[in-house]
């Protein structure tokens, strides 16, 4: 199964909420859409799903043109971010409605909801209506019901971002299993970037209604392609820091100064940007080759087995992030360690040059 | 008894003694109520529900009122309903100023409308029918059903619409099997207030019919003009009149508070 845009765009009135996107969806793994609060991830799913008309380009099923095709002839399931179920039906109605509405015998129909239903833990449940059930289960009945479907794709917009944190990390641990050997693409939207990780796969970053950059999961988290992707893929935010390049010395504002190597150094001089992810920029020297940063602590915050730091250079905001427990007092000058082999290296116009 | 329980028992008891007068009065004998003062029917008489229950004239003037009601509400809550769901689902041209002009047709008083529609209905024969009065109440129970089904459907998250289209339901299967039971609550509500502006509204009613669509208020009137002042029957044809809304209130009760808490009733 594929799941294909062409050059799709989405326009209401004079503004547009996708940009010219063109994207080849597989099954046999997620598909992750990663991008922040508005950069068009539902858009993108609504268009997928035909809910919302294309302004202009093609929406493809397994080859087949399905742009002027409705949303119902479709054979496509959908979960919200809202635990959406049918108010006035039993767990057990909900999960057959899409298959009474299709014309299924009623044998067949009643072994597909229990089969569902067994798998989602919902069993006990499926003569209660949907407001007697937890947040948790009620979206779990929402995810029965896109299995009991088997359709040729399920789009699942945020599913877990209303879920309180032990439920989502359960049913996290749960969707990829859930989903592997039906056949069917799984797209998965969110907005955070660590769930991308954990579900593996490949991603599909946005922005601003643009699919900036698309591929295993993996690859484009080690190797962003532009500015833009390196801030997506990292939480806490990435550290970016504009840098002169002079012959093999690269010069933060800061007056801190070191040896370019590699790519970066068969760069001509001249201004570029720099960043780095958190996590290499640490509060002991650990490694040969360090950059050492001097900056005030503004922020400290402690979660768990990680501690971060936000300190202040010259003009620039940077964070640190360490494993283990790490005393900083607010206010303070710490020394950071940078690793200068771990900076990715941007022209001025955001594309990945080192 | 607590001291603060004691104001709102005084204000019940205000609120329902012009009610109880009425059914006090309905069971006694016309010379009693004219005689002068007395708490308690002294010859209790069931006389005046027998008249009412008998004559063709009087029991007509109900079924005439419940007919046209009846009619009015289901042409009120068929028309409102999808033109509440295109105000809550669809953003066009002008839907906000027609929302609003639809709410200021509430405002017109009905004497405005009672000789146009006079003409228009005696020349297209529709006078003195039950369809008259009933296509005439739609003039207010239109928009104010919209108004409130608007309120209703608006709780409900388009995602619903959504995932229904995306299971394969189509429009009026959907509308017709998940939508209307998801705002049920308020199809009672919107219902309830047809049935109540309809059942109370006389000026159109009276205008609009002659003999055999009079409804029951207009009925009411004669008594007053034939054997003199039949009080006691006048007070059992009211009864009367309050017994259907109050089992309409009875059956929405717990849905009313919920419109109330919406701001939409």
């Amino acid at each position: 199964m594929t799941v294909e845009l062409r050059n799709v765009t989405k326009r209401m009135g004079a503004i547009e909420h996708i940009k010219d996107t063109s994207l080849k969806l597989e099954s046999g793994h997620f598909n992750v859409l990663l991008g922040a609060t508005g950069s068009g991830k539902t858009s993108l799913i609504k268009l997928m799903a035909g809910l919302d008309p294309l302004a202009s380009g093609q929406v493809l099923m397994e080859g087949q043109d399905v742009s002027r095709l409705s949303t119902q002839k479709r054979n496509i399931s959908l979960v919200h971010q809202f635990f959406i179920n049918y108010p006035h039906m039993t767990v057990y109605e909900n999960i057959a409605s899409p298959l009474k509405v299709a014309g299924m015998a009623k044998s067949e129909i009643a072994g597909r909801v229990e089969e569902a239903a067994k798998i989602l833990q919902l069993t006990p449940m499926l003569h209660r209506r949907p407001h007697e059930l937890s947040g948790g289960q009620q979206q779990r009945c929402a995810l029965a019901r896109a299995i009991a479907k088997e359709s040729r794709a399920v789009f699942l917009d945020e599913p877990l971002a209303n879920l309180d944190y032990k439920l989502r990390e359960e049913l996290r641990d749960q969707l990829p299993e859930l989903f592997a050997g039906r056949g069917a693409v799984v797209v998965y939207a969110t907005s955070e970037p660590e769930e991308a990780l954990l579900l593996g796969g490949r991603v599909a970053l946005m922005d601003d209604g643009r699919v900036t950059q698309f591929g295993p999961t993996a690859e484009i988290y080690r190797e962003p392609g532009n500015l833009d992707a390196a801030r997506v893929f990292s939480d806490p935010p990435i550290n970016t820091a504009p840098i002169v390049k002079q012959g093999n010395l690269a010069m933060l504002n800061a007056g801190v100064s070191w040896e370019l190597t590699g790519a970066a150094a068969g760069l001509s001089d001249g201004e570029y940007n720099i960043a780095i992810r958190p996590h290499h920029v640490l509060p002991v020297n650990g490694k040969a080759g360090t950059v050492k940063l001097t900056g005030q602590v503004q922020v400290t915050e402690l979660s768990g087995s990680e501690s971060s730091a936000h300190f202040e250079m010259g003009s620039g905001s940077w964070v640190s992030l360490s494993a283990g427990v790490h005393p900083y007092e607010v206010g303070e000058l710490h020394e950071f360690y940078m690793d200068p082999s771990a900076c990715y290296v941007f022209a001025p116009d955001g594309s990945r040059v080192a | 008894m607590q001291k603060r329980s004691i104001v709102p028992i005084i204000y019940i008891l205000f609120l329902m003694l012009p009610i109880y007068w009425l059914v006090a009065m309905s069971f006694k004998t016309t010379n009693e109520i004219l005689a002068g003062f007395s708490l308690f029917p002294q010859t209790f008489t069931l006389e005046n529900y027998k008249v009412i229950f008998t004559d063709p004239s009087w029991y007509w003037g109900y079924i005439n009122s419940i007919a046209y009601v009846t009619i009015n509400t289901v042409i009120s809550i068929t028309v409102a309903l999808p033109a509440a769901y295109a105000f809550s689902r669809y953003r066009f041209l002008g839907d906000k100023q027609l929302f609003f002009w639809l709410l200021t047709n509430r405002m017109a008083p009905a004497a405005v409308f009672a000789l146009p529609f006079f003409q228009l209905y005696s020349a297209v024969e529709l006078f003195d029918t039950y369809w008259a009065v009933a296509l005439a109440h739609c003039l207010f129970n239109i928009p104010l059903s919209v108004w409130i089904l608007e309120g209703f459907m608006g709780g409900v998250p388009k995602e619903l619409d959504e995932t229904a289209f995306v299971d394969g339901y189509s429009f009026p299967r959907f509308f017709a099997t998940i939508f209307i039971p998801s705002i049920k609550a308020g199809v009672g509500v919107a219902a309830f207030f047809c049935f109540m502006f309809s059942w109370v509204e006389l000026l159109l009613a009276k205008t609009l019919t002659a003999v055999a669509a009079k409804p029951i208020a207009a009925t009411m009137t004669k008594t007053a003009s034939s054997a003199g002042y039949e009080l006691g029957l006048l007070a059992a044809a009211g009864t009367l009149t309050i017994i259907p809304g109050a089992i309409v209130i009875y059956f929405v009760r717990n849905y009313i508070a919920k419109g109330f808490a919406m701001g939409r009733v």
